[in-house]
């Protein structure tokens, strides 16, 4: 059994390398195509043995963008690129949130954490059977640097504005030069695709980076270093990736990986109709699931399997418009910031939400309620020392009370909050319309302010239109939101945090930072950021949670769980509580009758 | 004028049904926006006679439903508390018709004891049965309101170009095609765009009577001014005429009275029609919003594919408005027999438009 599986894959091998040297003509680059298998470095992981071959079918909620990692902003492509089709050098494994090896074998940090030094896996090629080295990790991040690209990596690149520099030592060996020390500097690879050389060069210095790749690329112009490549696209249909030969992993018997031959991204706009296809076995993975139909899959029983992988890093969060509005603001608007600014009045509303019954209404129980960013999915992180005061209206009230504010009897006779100036308190709230949950919960909401004689309109309104005013236009009293960190660790939150961030909703892109408390955050993000050990560092986190808590600039609401289900017949089905939630270990799927899904 | 017994029989029965909405406080038990957020999505209550022990009681009486740890599962009724109904007890304050406030209902049970919910809760626990007969009172209204401006629109601009012909009636008549002819609902769209961020409720109200009344004038005035056209032709109103009556004094005495048998057939059709659009906007999240009841916005909980195919109560919202139809259309035949007997086949307006 076991000669057989090797001489299988010596002729696999000899295959590969037949197509790469028949392919290699055509590039301006030659290169040797003979590399015997001793050379080959994979990555052995653990995890069930597979079976090799099949099709796994998934559904998208929009057609990708582009294949090209450079311009890939959406969700749908980050997901396809991200998940399937590209590489790190250091990837930081979704199940454990810990970095483990991926195109490096292992890194060394310098005493001074300014300079890593990253070892290359040996006899690496893309997906076209190209080998793979230095030069090509020289070019990706000359290009990922280079201002006139717009990369949307750069930002992850400037460490206190300064680039990270690039040296390479040997054909494996690279030293990457940080500007000021860096914590978690090799956090910094995790979804840094490694671009191919050989086929970016000539669109790069002709400066036509930015429109290649795109989704009609032909299969053989695309080259990746993920466990699939591009095989076919078909406009509003299906994109199809097929098995990367040359991926550089395998399993515990020395199985190449992917097990699966073929990948197909189904693209299914709403996520009642994703449900309807995994119902009727045209996809063979959902994720994203809402509780609601979570349980109605759960409930039917028709040989899914269904995971609650815990809370995830989505907090949900009700904001206020703190923005300095100058002169822009109207005096309604003027006399809204003042209610709004007083922080008495932030921390009443946060007493009088009923997060608990978010919980059990909008996720049915699959969640968790909040008091701060950090989930409970992230223990790593989480503050637990952050107080969690109970729902109290008579505090709420003496809050308002202290703050100036009255209550007077209206003709109806509901007793309405008035402020020190006998105007009553009304105000709206904006949610997303395509987000039932939080437009549930902002109803709720409503309802649990009422009882403080807030008067609370809730306006949906279409995602786009919502950002915009948040951002840009400032139109707005309150805004509930939520956010998916991508990772556990704090700086991929830095944007939120630091008063100058686009994402620090309550009053983003500030020139200084517009109170004391901010300017504290500011700093002790910025001082994490150079914080070499995981306690300083979690020290001066755990300070911006409270900071957070004392100040309620945002109002945590709750945490959905991540919920994820797949057909009995998918095997290594393990949903990670960080995006992609299913297809984290696509290359580890695999389908146990090797049927694979049966739409086409 | 005695009416006939056909016509008299719609009216009291949408009489009765109006009188249901409109006084809604007193039919239902709880106020429609309250929340009882132990008992989302109740099924209906069942109400019985006889207990889990076969005992008769004359009292009639229900169980709480036990409270479900899991979702998926389906709530059983907690037979061990008895809890009876009370008739014209007291409950929560409400307006009669907006103005009157009271505290009496038609049925509730004792504070504290458990809920009674006839037709089920929605995902806050808010009661459909309140919510259905309140939400009634919406609807209704700007079905009302809207057949009111329509007619009003279709009737003043049908006897301006009916009567006065010539190039008003061309550039009307040509204005009633154009209208005829718009896609108002993308239109609707296009202008809630407009419109500030949070419409407060009246304002949305309001906005929907207007869309709804303005749009649908083109084919009542066509109508009218059918009619008008014959009747300034006809012999007495010449004679009329002919001793020198007014303009005013013509469409006043002798034309105008004409088209009423038109006018209130076409009310008749045209008030379940516009309660229709509202359900329709208020479906599509562009009527009254929550939490205000509206049968459109009952409706809307139906897009959510969970609900559609886990709680079948949810529909029931949709099963309200059939007697209402079923009364606005039978009185509609009946007014159309009535304003012209003998020629129910034809249609009052087959003729002459």
């Amino acid at each position: 059994m076991r000669t057989k599986r090797a001489s299988l894959l010596v002729t696999l091998l000899g295959l590969a390398g037949l197509c790469a040297a028949r392919e290699a003509a055509s590039y301006p680059h030659a290169f040797t195509p003979q590399q015997s298998k001793s050379e080959e470095e994979l990555l052995t992981l653990p995890g069930e043995l597979g079976r090799p071959g099949g099709r796994l079918v998934v559904s998208l909620r929009a057609e990708p963008k582009t294949l090209n990692p450079l311009t890939a902003v959406d969700a749908p492509s980050r997901e396809v690129i991200l998940g399937a089709m590209q590489a790190d050098l250091v990837h930081i494994n979704r199940a454990t949130q810990l970095t483990e090896p991926a195109l490096a074998t292992s890194w060394r940090v310098s005493a001074d954490y300014l300079q890593y030094t990253l070892t290359l896996r040996k006899g690496l090629r893309f997906s076209d059977g190209h080998p793979m080295d230095a030069d090509d990790i020289l070019f990706t991040f000359r290009v990922y640097l280079d201002e006139n690209v717009h990369a949307t990596q750069r930002d992850l690149l400037l460490i206190g504005g300064k680039p990270i520099a690039v040296r390479k030592v040997d054909a494996l060996t690279l030293v990457f030069q940080l500007p000021q020390p860096y914590g978690v500097g090799e956090r910094l690879f995790d979804g840094l695709a490694i671009l191919p050389r050989h086929l970016l060069e000539k669109p790069y210095t002709e400066g036509k980076l930015a429109e290649t790749w795109a989704l009609s690329t032909p299969a053989n112009l695309w080259a990746g270093l993920g466990p699939f490549r591009l095989k076919e696209y078909i406009p509003g249909q299906r994109l199809v990736l097929e098995r990367n030969p040359y991926y550089w992993k395998q399993d515990g018997k020395g199985t190449r990986l992917p097990y699966l031959d073929e990948l197909d991204f189904l693209f299914v706009p709403s996520s009642d109709a994703q449900v309807l296809r995994f119902q009727s076995g045209d996809t063979d993975v959902i994720s994203r699931l809402s509780a609601d139909n979570f349980f109605l899959l759960q409930r039917q029983q028709r040989g899914f399997t269904m995971a609650d992988a815990g809370p995830g890093l989505e907090y949900n969060f009700v904001f206020f418009n703190l923005n300095d509005l100058g002169e822009k603001a109207s005096s309604e608007m003027a006399r809204k910031q003042k209610w709004f600014r007083e922080v008495k009045f932030r921390q009443a509303v946060s007493l009088t939400v009923d997060r608990e019954a978010l919980v059990r209404l909008v996720y049915q129980g699959r969640g968790a309620a909040l008091w701060g960013p950090v989930t409970p999915g992230n223990r790593r992180w989480l503050n637990t020392s952050v107080p969690h005061p109970a729902r109290s209206l008579d505090q709420a009230r003496r809050l308002l009370k202290e703050a100036g504010f009255s209550w007077t009897n209206a003709s109806n006779g509901d007793s309405v909050l008035v402020d020190s100036g006998g105007k009553p308190v009304e105000f709206s709230i904006l949610t997303s319309s395509s987000n039932a949950d939080r437009t549930k919960m902002a109803t709720l909401l409503q309802d649990d302010l009422k009882q403080l004689g807030m008067h609370v309109q809730v306006a949906p309104l279409e995602f786009r239109s919502l950002i915009e005013r948040v951002t840009q236009t400032k139109e707005y009293d309150a805004c509930l939101l939520g956010l998916v960190s991508f990772d556990a660790d704090p700086n991929s939150d830095l944007n939120v945090w630091l008063s100058s961030g686009g994402t620090h909703l309550w009053n983003p892109s500030q020139a200084h930072p517009a109170t004391t408390w901010e300017a504290e955050m500011d700093h002790l993000m910025e001082q994490q950021l150079s914080a070499t050990t995981y306690e300083q560092r979690k020290k001066l986190y755990d300070r911006v949670q409270e900071i957070l808590a004392e100040n309620q600039p945002m109002i945590f609401l709750a945490s959905p769980h991540i919920l994820a289900g797949a057909k009995d017949t998918v095997g290594n089905f393990h949903a990670a509580v960080l995006e992609p939630y299913v297809l984290w270990n696509v290359e580890q799927l695999f389908q146990r009758d090797g049927a694979g899904s049966n739409s086409k | 004028m005695k009416l006939p017994s056909k016509l008299a029989k719609w009216l009291i029965a949408l009489g009765l049904l109006h009188g249901a909405v409109i006084c809604a406080g007193f039919f239902t038990p709880y106020d429609p926006g309250e929340q009882d957020r132990e008992n989302t999505y109740q099924p209906p209550t069942h109400i019985h006679l006889v207990d889990s022990q076969g005992h008769f009681h004359i009292r009639p009486f229900f169980y709480r439903y036990l409270n479900r740890e899991d979702f998926s599962e389906p709530p059983q009724e907690d037979t061990t508390k008895i809890i009876p109904l009370r008739f014209f007890a007291k409950g929560a304050r409400y307006h009669l018709m907006g103005f009157i406030p009271l505290s009496l209902h038609l049925f509730c049970s004792d504070p504290g004891s458990g809920r009674i919910y006839l037709l089920g809760t929605d995902a806050y626990g808010r009661d459909q049965f309140s919510r259905i007969l309140f939400g009634g009172q919406i609807s209704l209204l700007t079905g009302l309101l809207g057949a009111f401006v329509t007619l009003l629109l279709g009737a003043s601009i049908g006897t301006t170009a009916g009567y006065y012909g010539g190039w008003r009636d061309g550039l009307l008549m040509r204005l009633a095609e154009l209208f005829v002819a718009l896609p108002w609902l993308y239109l609707l769209f296009a202008l809630r765009a407009f419109l500030p961020l949070a419409v407060s409720p009246l304002e949305a109200f309001l906005l929907v009577v207007v869309v709804v009344g303005t749009v649908g004038w083109a084919r009542p005035a066509r109508l009218i001014r059918g009619i008008v056209l014959s009747a300034k032709e006809r012999d007495f109103v010449r004679a009329a005429r002919g001793f020198g009556a007014s303009n005013t004094y013509l469409l006043r005495r002798h034309i105008l009275p004409e088209t009423a048998g038109v006018l209130l057939t076409q009310a008749a059709i045209l008030i379940p029609q516009f309660v229709l659009a509202e359900m329709t906007l208020s479906f599509l999240g562009l009527g009254v919003p929550e939490p205000l009841a509206s049968w459109g916005n009952l409706l809307a909980n139906l897009q959510q594919y969970s609900v559609l195919v886990s709680y079948w109560w949810m529909y029931l919202p949709a099963l309200a408005i059939v007697p209402f139809f079923v009364g606005y259309l039978g009185l509609a035949s009946a007014l159309q027999e009535h304003a012209n007997p003998h020629k129910i086949e034809v249609g009052v307006t087959g003729d002459t438009v």
